[in-house]
């Protein structure tokens, strides 16, 4: 408790007394970003705030990530930009960490660096076969289909054969099999890239497998997103009654979390609908398949260097203490014949120069948000004026709510420095990063570039009766930007 | 930046309409705002329609009669705490259009006269009408308006006072009590009828609501801390179970504000924001038992 008083006095005393310009820089304008920026602002009276981005559009996984069909949780947009209309805030998009300047470079520049710059790689199965065509991440096919500048030429095979694989059962994996069974007349009038519209119009998909490797007790999904893909019309959800069967383990698992018992309640209602349902054949079915993991891709014959199935091994659940479970193999194989496969099973951090990383967890070792150097022993050394914040703090888990928490702990870490002294030194701060960047022509885009590519993608959207058709190329975006 | 649209009140039948394009810094001379906080409400549509101001004018000495109106949010008292006023002069309306930057701007107070007769409203309400039909923007705007208008327009029929607590019929109040996150108790007083998330908005606590309210997030999730209250909630429909399961924090009396209805059972009532720094897990924590 004192430890509050402590706090709240100190934030207080300096939100009060310290007019001395307090130069914050943070990477990644998704929410952990804003988060942090609003926090850091409310919390410091003489702090000035700059978000950078490799985009020339902000708000990250929000605007990138969020499925077409989801626009209320796109919402938050208009909170983060409100703090990015502050005017102790700036946000400073088309600049990308690691080419354009470098991390030390930066902390040179600023007080305090935060990176918020999430997870833009993927985990691998590691498997044979991966490489195959037609094998892409649920993170590229997400971006190609909201129109992220990177991937709207990735144009993935949607005519080849009925089926996909997708590997997962978490909601992106569940997004991903909605935008690719979703009628299209339904999706027309939402603000997915129209490149993507045309590609599923013309799509033959009519199966999707989502395939976990345990079981409905342990699916990563939440009830919302299962609820929503259950009640699409017309779509048929196929899931095995065996798979249904509980265990003990299971029992204690539900116990103790009441999403997982409210989740395979559904799993249950859906699989007993399912079954009384006839079949048709034009019709899309979502088949939920439990106790599979993938051993390898198998190529096709006619296309060679093309998937043309995947090779499933079945798995039991062994508990491994704390009431955990994990997948066993049990040596049965089965093939699963499909032209594309989506792997959802989790984002990966990219590290940058300069930057502790575990590699092994795909984060950045931080002790409450400092980033830590080195650990010996007991001991953590932190970098001084560095810190985390989001997915590049806890690992790709949360939504976006998390990231609220997340940066609430990371600005008390930045506050608490503050108040030990840390910094009495003098920053460039906003002017450095500008002379830097003028220095090496970069082409920067600040927010009311990002207005003026708001407005002409909501003028564009007004005209095909959408809320916005997004503009999916970096030369289009940068056109409009400097409008 | 913002759009304002100016009406001139020397004629209050015709109306002349002026559109100009300013920030705050550099607004006309001698106008007066209104800043007005839009109720929250479920759909972003309608939130995003009702974000915007509207001012009073002072006694035109041209004009009868002064008109003005209000918006629905106007009513409550905590409101009138949150209105910005600037010196009008020429007696014209701005209606401003996403004008705030932070969110709100909160500050002063209501000006001292506020005039308020019925008829002036009417012949206001159809010459802004008439206005409102010939821009797009505010096109879908119109209904809301009048709903605003002439919903609660008995408060001041009858009242010529310069606070909104006096009048003819109050809307009843009950005391909710935040406790935020570094322990401190924040005293509020709520209409019935509003929501806890547009309460604490109206308030200035810190109480996050991304979603503004479509049931799409679980950042207004607020600990209610005495069970007695927690059962004179109405039960959560699976929607907003649903959100609950996602939230930090999560407890047994664990509700969305947003969905926290006020009336008269839950006076005293105590509501917790959950905090990082209050010895919960920031990830992977285990909820306890529902």
């Amino acid at each position: 408790m004192s430890r509050y008083l402590a706090r709240y006095m100190v934030s207080r005393y300096f939100s009060s007394a310290s007019s001395r310009p307090l130069h914050v820089c943070i990477v990644g304008s998704g929410p952990a970003g804003f988060y942090t920026a609003d926090k850091v602002l409310k919390a410091h009276e003489g702090a000035h705030v700059d978000i950078i981005d490799r985009l020339p559009t902000p708000f990250g996984l929000v605007r990138s990530g969020v499925a077409p069909d989801h626009p209320e949780t796109k919402i938050a947009i208009n909170q983060f930009s409100r703090v990015a209309q502050h005017e102790r805030c700036s946000f400073i998009g088309n600049v990308k960490l690691g080419s354009d300047l470098s991390l030390s470079e930066l902390r040179d520049l600023y007080h305090v660096v935060v990176l918020a710059y999430g997870a833009e790689s993927d985990k691998d199965l590691g498997i044979p076969g991966e490489s195959l065509s037609g094998i892409y991440s649920a993170r590229e096919f997400v971006w190609w289909y909201n129109g992220h500048p990177d991937y709207s030429c990735l144009k993935p095979d949607l005519k080849t054969s009925d089926s996909a694989v997708i590997l997962g059962q978490g909601n992106v994996a569940l997004d991903v099999a909605r935008i690719l069974l979703r009628p299209t007349t339904e999706l027309a009038s939402t603000d997915i890239a129209t490149h993507a519209l045309s590609a599923l119009k013309e799509s033959s998909i009519r199966k999707v497998y989502l395939i976990g490797r345990r079981g409905p007790v342990q699916a990563a999904l939440t009830a919302k997103e299962l609820r929503e893909v259950l009640g699409i019309k017309n779509l048929h959800i196929r899931i095995k009654q065996t798979d249904l069967s509980v265990t003990p383990a299971d029992e204690e698992e539900m116990k103790t979390s009441r999403a997982r018992k409210r989740i395979y309640e559904l799993l249950s209602k859906a699989a007993a609908a399912a079954k009384t349902s006839k079949a048709d054949p034009d019709q899309r079915e979502l088949h939920f398949v439990f106790f599979r993991q993938p051993d390898q891709f198998l190529e096709s014959d006619e296309r060679k260097g093309h998937v043309s199935g995947v090779n499933l091994q079945k798995t039991i659940l062994e508990s491994v203490g704390t009431g955990k479970q994990i997948a066993v193999g049990t040596g049965e194989f089965e093939d699963l014949n499909c032209s594309m496969v989506l792997k959802a099973i989790g984002y990966k951090s990219v590290p940058v120069n300069g930057l502790p990383f575990d590699h092994k967890k795909g984060v950045v070792p931080n002790v409450k948000g400092r980033v830590v150097s080195h650990t010996s022993g007991d001991i953590s050394q932190t970098e001084p004026g560095l810190y985390v914040c989001g997915w590049l703090k806890r690992g790709p888990v949360g939504i976006i709510a998390t990231n609220l928490y997340c940066a609430e702990e990371t600005v008390g870490s930045i506050s608490e420095d503050i108040e030990e002294g840390v910094w009495k030194s003098s920053k460039a701060g906003s002017k450095g990063l500008m002379q830097l960047l003028e220095k090496r022509k970069v082409k920067k885009v600040e927010f009311s570039g990002w207005e003026k590519i708001d407005a002409k993608e909501k003028q564009m959207g007004i005209e095909r009766n959408k809320p916005r058709e997004k503009l999916v190329t970096w030369e289009d975006l940068l056109a409009a930007a400097a409008n | 930046m913002y759009i304002g649209i100016g009406l001139d009140w020397s004629d209050p039948v015709r109306y002349g309409c002026e559109k100009f394009v300013g920030t705050s810094k550099n607004k006309p001379e001698g106008f007066r705002i209104l800043l007005v906080k839009e109720r929250k409400k479920k759909s972003a549509e309608i939130l995003r329609r009702r974000r915007f101001c509207l001012s009073s004018p002072r006694t035109n000495p041209k004009s009868s009669f002064t008109p003005f109106f209000h918006l629905q949010a106007l009513l409550s008292s905590n409101l009138s705490k949150s209105l910005k006023l600037i010196p009008l002069g020429g007696a014209k309306i701005m209606v401003f259009h996403r004008l705030s930057r932070l969110g709100s701007r909160i500050v002063k107070e209501l000006p001292r006269e506020r005039h308020l007769p019925v008829f002036g409203m009417r012949i206001l309400h159809r010459s802004y009408g008439q206005y409102l039909q010939s821009s797009p923007m505010l096109q879908r705007q119109t209904r809301s308006f009048k709903e605003a208008l002439f919903s609660n327009n008995h408060k001041f029929c009858t009242s010529f006072s310069t606070t909104s607590e006096k009048g003819g019929k109050e809307t009843e109040k009950i005391n909710v009590i935040f406790v935020d996150k570094d322990g401190e108790e924040i005293h509020i007083k709520v209409p019935i009828g509003m929501n806890i998330l547009e309460a604490a908005h109206e308030n200035d606590i810190e109480l996050e609501g991304a979603c503004e309210g479509s049931l799409a997030c679980s950042t207004c999730h607020v600990i209610v801390m005495d069970t007695e209250y927690y059962n004179k909630l109405e039960e959560p429909t699976d929607e907003e179970n649903d959100m609950l399961d996602l939230a930090f924090g999560l407890t047994a009396t664990s509700r969305l504000g947003c969905q926290v209805i006020a009336k008269p059972e839950l006076d005293g009532v105590r509501l917790a924001i959950p905090s990082a720094t209050r010895n919960f897990a920031v990830d992977g924590f285990v909820p306890k038992p529902h």
